[in-house]
């Protein structure tokens, strides 16, 4: 049972994209990540990027949250563009802006309270009375307030999840970005993460972005689906948008056909050559 | 000879570029110490990891190395009837090298290896890339008070070393070999300086190798590439490079100090 959250105070609603991305290029030595992308994140929704595994979904994040400069391009959180921000003004944007990452990344020395603890105590001068309550908030609102004790190492992979989720909202942040949020969960943690994602974006107002490959679940809570491969948007818009697309590449993909515009191999010599045959091998 | 020459040439350029990213990161360590005065039991707590953990071995090693020297020197001493001299030689040689020499190279394996193993896995397991996305400076919080804490450890545990390694002397000359207690002690008040030796021993060579030993261990950690084998590599480069690192700059010191 996922427990309420109290919904954030109304404010006059702001029409403008969270994060813009512009022509963003970026390589690894000689491979091109992302050639000349265009994305918008809107405010206040769940923004999902997907794609098949290698193409960069996770370079992308990274990229918008300033752990990545791009080779071309402009990236800009809330008006503010990120790889042209100093240390410090970078730091004070990434208080708004939170990531929960695929392994959940907690500190494996603290306690999961002390991880949920983490950002308050850094970045606030609380007494730890409030702390305490705070922090068994977060817990309470993914279900974890009577694990406050266990070390990370004593979670399940889906409980560290959580608790990683805990500490991603412990301030409060305009923005949560998701990476792989549902890999290796089995379907009931699956379906915990979902709704606690989607929950957590509607009561507290915030902006999701999450990056993944599993296409139904995501899917579920998106309100908004780019499609990258290649280093370039395939294509976007809405679930039901997507669905109707008449792309090859967006049905073998959201349908997960083994056959279609995506190749299976790894770009390869002929296999006869590799093998020194004359002929191509066959599989009969 | 030109595949070698340039073979030479990217490995020079090769380390070259480490020691660059190396000096780059210590000026930033540098930055980062001014905050740990509003969080000194960041320090503590590592103090605790590095220096006091590091207590049983050192201790036990500075007794061995003592005993041995005890033995060794009467050995030879016990020819030209210079016993009375065992004192002298035994500090001598743990004031102005062993001492801060081993300790150091004993500190690299137990607790240096351990720093990069640490601080490689928080990268590994993207501990300090979630911090980094809290707005925590990694430097402050991480490497900073590991930094400082090693630096402060590597001197105590040399004086350490070196003062049991001179009691393991006295047992061995003194209690088993019959050598005279009052003249073990009075030789060695007599011939061991406080500023020639004792500063300039065990002191500066110890808050040298420290530095050295604390900046390659936690400079490995961050550099090290983020998998098991990339963790394993940055450890061993971690003892490799201190072990010859301190022994170079051990030789420096000495001409400096020692050199006729």
């Amino acid at each position: 049972m996922i427990a309420t959250v109290a919904p954030s105070s109304a404010a006059p609603p702001d029409e403008r994209p969270l994060v813009t991305v512009r022509g963003l290029s970026f390589h690894r030595g000689d491979r091109a990540i992302f050639q000349n992308i265009d994305l918008d994140i809107p405010r206040g929704k769940v923004t999902a990027i997907m794609g098949p595994s290698g193409t960069g979904k996770t370079t992308l994040l990274r990229l918008i949250g300033g752990q990545l400069r791009p080779d071309a391009g402009r990236i800009e959180v809330d008006g503010a563009c990120v790889h042209e921000l100093g240390r410090r003004e970078l730091y004070q944007l990434r208080k708004r802006m939170s990531m929960l990452f695929q392994s959940g990344a907690l500190f494996t020395d603290l306690s999961v309270f002390d991880n949920v603890a983490f950002p308050l105590r850094e970045h606030t001068r609380l007494p730890e009375n409030l702390i305490r309550t705070m922090v068994l908030m977060k817990l309470e609102a993914v279900g974890l307030r009577g694990a406050r004790s266990l070390m990370p190492s004593e979670l399940s992979g889906g409980m560290a999840r959580r608790a990683a989720l805990a500490r991603a909202i412990a301030l409060d942040p305009t923005m949560i970005m998701y990476d792989e949020p549902f890999s290796g969960q089995d379907p009931i943690t699956m379906g915990v993460l979902i709704k606690l994602i989607r929950t957590l974006n509607d009561a507290l107002g915030l902006t999701s972005i999450i990056v993944s490959h599993d296409v139904k679940e995501t899917a579920s809570i998106a309100d908004y689906i780019y499609l990258i491969s290649d280093g370039s948007v395939v294509d976007h818009g809405t679930p039901p948008a997507l669905e109707r697309s008449s792309s090859t590449w967006v049905e073998q993909f959201l349908h997960a056909l083994p056959d279609g515009p995506m190749s299976f191999h790894y770009p390869a010599p002929p296999y006869a050559q590799d093998l020194s045959l004359d002929e191509e091998p066959s599989l009969d | 000879m030109i595949d070698g020459l340039r073979r030479l040439g990217r490995l020079a350029l090769n380390w070259l570029n480490r020691l660059g990213k190396a000096t780059l990161f210590l000026l930033r360590l540098l930055g980062a110490l001014a905050t740990l005065g509003k969080r000194p039991g960041l320090v503590v707590r590592q103090l605790y990891s590095v220096g006091v953990l590091s207590l049983p071995i050192i201790a036990m090693s500075g007794l061995f190395v003592g005993m041995v020297l005890g033995l060794q020197g009467y050995a030879n001493l016990v020819d030209f009837g210079a016993t009375s001299t065992l004192g002298t030689v035994v500090a001598l040689s743990l004031v102005r090298e062993l001492g801060p020499v081993l300790a150091a190279l004993l500190y690299a394996a137990r607790a240096g290896s351990a720093l990069t193993a640490e601080i490689g896995l928080m990268k590994a397991t993207e501990q300090l890339a979630a911090m980094q996305m809290m707005a925590v400076d990694p430097f402050a919080r991480v490497f900073a008070p590991r930094f400082i804490a090693g630096f402060v450890a590597m001197p105590l545990l040399a004086g350490i070393f070196t003062a049991i390694g001179i009691l393991g002397g006295y047992f061995v000359a003194v209690k088993q070999l019959g050598v005279d207690s009052g003249t073990f002690w009075s030789q060695m008040q007599a011939s061991v300086g406080w500023i020639d030796d004792v500063v300039h021993g065990v002191v500066v060579k110890s808050v040298a190798f420290g530095w050295v030993a604390n900046w390659i261990a936690v400079f490995e950690g961050y550099d090290a590439t983020p998998t098991s084998e990339g963790i394993s590599l940055a450890t061993t480069r971690t003892v490799v490079n201190t072990a010859l690192v301190v022994l170079a700059l051990d030789f420096v010191l000495t001409a400096i100090f020692f050199g006729v």
